[in-house]
């Protein structure tokens, strides 16, 4: 049994049409690479809007973080590729695999981007604010630079899931990796060496971001534990979006000075 | 120069300040003292609409202070000290005093440094202007702190509480840099513990206790004669 699955002759059957594995190779890095440029745009965009002042568009945000979170990636590209067309909109099939995986790759990257702005000490905001910045300039210049390091690995870690959730293209046809070597092994009957070479190939692009990612997380822990806890207050940016009905106690009693362990004269 | 009226400040059902009125004149130093909760911080940072007041305005210069245009008018008008000194992290020193001079000032690079130079000598920590903040002691960062707010040439600095988060042995470093600064013709507002600074330094003191102002009056005056019995208890629990 196993000898017929991995026959030699069939792995030269597969060696002598790797090119075939090639091209999807490129198409899948092709789209991984644009729908990752599409998810850190949309991500950045709504991770920033919502840890914002405005609950209008906080909402929104959550709304499509929630949406895309919580409803499977195959039903959302069957929706472009099934139900669009119906309303006049037909895309190219790599189009359509770019925008659905980074649509979707966007709302986890938002929440990553979310979280590391929620770490950054509200006093930083406050000072770029006390100094005139606008707030999407003090967003910029000052919050974003400072969450970098932070939110790396787990970004990473999403760019490594945006490029397995690209084989998603298999099942309409995108001609990526996947799909050359499901309909290369259908034809050819190499079931066993066609999906392990595509897994390999996956593996090598993935595997180096994985490691890097731990790498970085782990050079992270290290650099906080050498450093000597700051004497800063860590009040987390999130305070500072508090609206007068959400106002906790302990919030307020921070804000008012009332604080009981504060130092007084 | 800085004026507000009835400026009141809730947070939920706690009033933090009930009906605020007062004015503080260029150039003058004005200390706000006052119990643990009082709000005295929250007045202070509804001078440059950190807090925006629930009721009651606030003019800069004549100006009235918006949500619209708060930016705008503090970013030509006041600076700020913190408790917490909110240094960017992510900056050394040098960029942490240009920052606010290039990006919004249009001053060109070269001459904020230059800038930048000249207030780190006022603050004496000129060697350390490529360090990173996380490298200094909390009284130098407090002076890169008050570097960064003269380095905007504006004529009101805000402090608030800027000595309560150091090392006693750090203290009076920042208090001799705000000294020597009270001498120019800044507008100073400064919530403060410090008695000594406070005296030394002030036109006048304000005390605050429940959201009100309960007394004020120049340093010798009120340090002397206090008026209120809410400020003679006050004082004789600081002053022993």
């Amino acid at each position: 049994m196993w000898t017929s699955l991995f026959a030699p002759a069939k792995w030269q059957r597969l060696f002598r049409n790797l090119p075939v594995f090639g091209e999807g190779f490129l198409i899948t890095l092709q789209v991984a690479a644009l729908a990752l440029l599409l998810a850190l745009l949309v991500g950045i965009i709504l991770g920033v809007v919502s840890s914002g002042p405005s609950k209008i568009l906080r909402g929104i945000a959550r709304v499509y973080v929630e949406f895309f979170q919580n409803t499977p990636l195959v039903i959302q590209i069957f929706f472009y590729f099934n139900a669009l067309p119906y309303i006049g909109i037909m895309l190219p099939v790599k189009t359509l695999g770019v925008l659905g995986v980074g649509f979707y790759t966007g709302a986890y990257i938002s929440e990553v981007v979310r979280t590391g702005i929620l770490s950054i000490p509200i006093g930083q905001m406050e000072a770029a604010q006390s100094q005139g910045f606008p707030y999407l300039q003090a967003m910029r210049t000052i919050i974003l630079p400072q969450t970098i390091t932070i939110v790396l690995p787990p970004l990473t870690n999403q760019a490594v899931n945006l490029i397995k959730n690209t084989s998603i293209l298999a099942i309409i046809a995108g001609g990526d990796l996947m799909y050359r070597a499901d309909s290369w092994a259908n034809s050819s009957l190499a079931y066993g060496p066609a999906y392990i070479c595509a897994g390999f190939l996956y593996f090598v692009l993935c595997f180096p971001l994985s490691t890097f990612a731990r790498h970085m997380e782990e050079k992270i822990k290290k650099s906080q534990n050498q450093r000597p806890e700051p004497p800063t207050v860590n009040k987390p940016i999130k305070e500072q979006i508090r609206t007068d009905e959400d106002v906790s106690l302990s919030g307020l009693l921070r804000i008012s000075g009332m604080k009981p362990t504060r130092k007084e004269a | 120069m800085i004026r507000m009226e009835h400026v009141s400040k809730s947070f939920g059902n706690l009033e933090v300040l009930k009906d605020i009125s007062l004015q503080v004149a260029e150039g003058e130093k004005l200390v706000i003292i006052g119990p643990s909760g009082s709000g005295k911080s929250t007045l202070v940072r509804c001078i440059n609409f950190l807090e925006l007041p629930t009721s009651g305005q606030v003019y800069i210069d004549g100006q009235q202070l918006t949500a619209k245009n708060r930016t705008k008018v503090v970013r030509n008008s006041s600076s700020m000290v913190f408790q917490q000194f909110n240094l960017y992290p992510h900056m050394t020193v040098l960029q942490n005093i240009t920052l606010a001079p290039t990006k919004l000032h249009h001053v060109p690079g070269k001459q904020a440094e230059e800038d930048a130079f000249k207030y780190l000598d006022i603050v004496g920590l000129r060697e350390k202007a490529h360090d990173y903040p996380a490298t200094l002691s909390g009284g130098q960062q407090q002076r890169v702190a008050i570097a960064r707010a003269l380095a905007t040439h504006h004529k009101i600095i805000l402090f608030d509480e800027p000595t309560s988060a150091l090392d006693p042995e750090t203290v009076q470093e920042v208090l001799d840099v705000m000294i020597r600064r009270s001498k120019e013709n800044i507008t100073m507002v400064v919530v403060t513990h410090e008695m000594g600074f406070a005296r030394m330094v002030a036109d006048r003191i304000l005390f605050i206790d429940e959201g009100t102002i309960v007394e004020e009056g120049p340093p010798d005056q009120f340090f002397e004669n206090p008026k209120n019995e809410r400020t003679k208890s006050f004082l004789g629990k600081i002053l022993r």
